[in-house]
């Protein structure tokens, strides 16, 4: 799937910043900034890397910085990310 | 026990973390918003945010409303997909001027939940926010089936009368009063607008006082600073709740020995008295004065 640069999200109390871009290289690649990375990171990192592979999206590079933010936001944003960055909606 | 609708809060839905702290306050409903707490630029992220958060957090008993952008828009048909496939309660239309309008929603709403198979689960409430709407008012409150409550939004509609808010509300009167009719001929409920002042409390516990004498259910509010003022004023008084517990048993005691008529302290009691009564009890339980124990 083709991708282009694009975000979604914010750096509020909450929310998390996701960023999509196009990768060379095979697979999902996540770089995670997290203020609860210690307990949560690998958490964060499974439902960024679900929901891209539910979207058909494999190859990318994902920059997220996280403010806490709960599953459901997460998935919120990476889908937000993943539709402007290949320009096909979730909704019919 | 009927639903009580005391508070609607206003959360908007591009703001995860008021999102997932709103049900802590205790308002009776929920409304996340689509519409004008969101810019055009994030109705897409706000929709997913809102989609997910109805499907994935617990809110318990309270009420989830979603205002939706209007079907005139590129936004209204994607959000009622999102919102109806989350479970979403109550669909909230904003700016409803015909009952052609709610038509449409209901056709929206059906074309997903027959997708989904869930046929008639969601319900349906309608902002009358113009003179328009105020002229038509019962026939949006009867347009569907799926219809539970009307509100007034003051801001626009005051925009569009050419007048201004005032602190008494006399330009809103004819509006609120032609609401509260127009919900209770169709038998559903009235929810009064928001009052934003947030630094004025005096005025606003006047503004629930107002409005609960011309007959509301309740108020839209937008802080949860509010919500104590409103179950406040909505709370019935000892006295009214005696009477109302004296009126039930006495009607359980009727039912008990099949008469049809009963007099309580040598006045009849009849079906809007017991009604009143009902009510009165079902609010003295959500202000937390009775438990359901002590009605047994």
């Amino acid at each position: 799937m083709e991708l282009k640069n694009a975000m979604a999200g914010t750096l509020e109390s909450g929310d998390i910043l996701i960023q999509i871009a196009p990768s060379d290289v095979d697979g999902l690649h996540i770089e995670l900034d997290s203020t609860v990375a210690y307990q949560f990171g690998e958490q964060i990192k499974k439902v960024i890397i679900n929901t891209l592979l539910e979207l058909g999206i494999t190859q990318a590079n994902v920059k997220a910085t996280d403010k806490g933010a709960l599953d459901c936001t997460i998935k919120a944003r990476v889908t937000a990310a993943a539709v402007r960055s290949t320009g096909v909606d979730v909704w019919a | 026990m009927q639903r009580l609708r005391r508070t609607m809060m206003f959360v908007p839905g591009n703001n995860p973390g008021m999102m997932a702290d709103a049900y802590i306050y205790g308002p009776d409903s929920i409304m996340l918003d689509l519409e004008d707490s969101v810019t055009m630029a994030e109705k897409d992220t706000a929709r997913l945010l809102v989609h997910n958060a109805l499907k994935t957090i617990d809110y318990g008993d309270t009420e989830m409303v979603v205002r939706i952008n209007p079907l005139n828009t590129p936004y209204g048909k994607k959000d009622i997909e999102a919102v109806v496939k989350a479970g979403v309660d109550v669909i909230r239309m904003p700016k409803t001027e015909t009952a052609e309008e709610v038509i449409e929603v209901e056709r929206e709403i059906e074309k997903v939940e027959k997708e989904i198979g869930c046929l008639g689960r969601t319900q349906i409430m309608a902002a009358i926010e113009s003179a328009l709407g105020v002229v038509n008012a019962y026939a949006i409150a009867t347009a569907s089936k799926r219809m539970m409550g009307i509100a007034l939004g003051a801001e626009d509609y005051s925009a569009n009368l050419k007048t201004q808010r005032t602190p008494e509300g006399s330009e809103l009167l004819l509006a609120r009063e032609t609401i509260v009719v127009a919900a209770r001929a169709a038998g559903i409920d009235a929810l009064d607008t928001v009052y934003s002042n947030l630094n004025d409390m005096e005025t606003f516990r006047n503004e629930v006082e107002a409005i609960k004498k011309l007959g509301f259910d309740g108020k839209s509010i937008i802080n949860p600073r509010q919500i104590e003022v409103v179950n406040e004023v909505f709370a019935p008084k000892e006295k009214d709740i005696q009477k109302s517990l004296t009126i039930l048993a006495a009607i359980k005691e009727a039912e008990k020995k099949g008469s049809g008529v009963i007099a309580v302290n040598g006045k009849m009691v009849d079906r809007p008295v017991v009604l009143r009564a009902q009510r009165t009890i079902d609010l003295a339980i959500a202000s937390g004065i009775l438990t359901k124990e002590d009605i047994q």
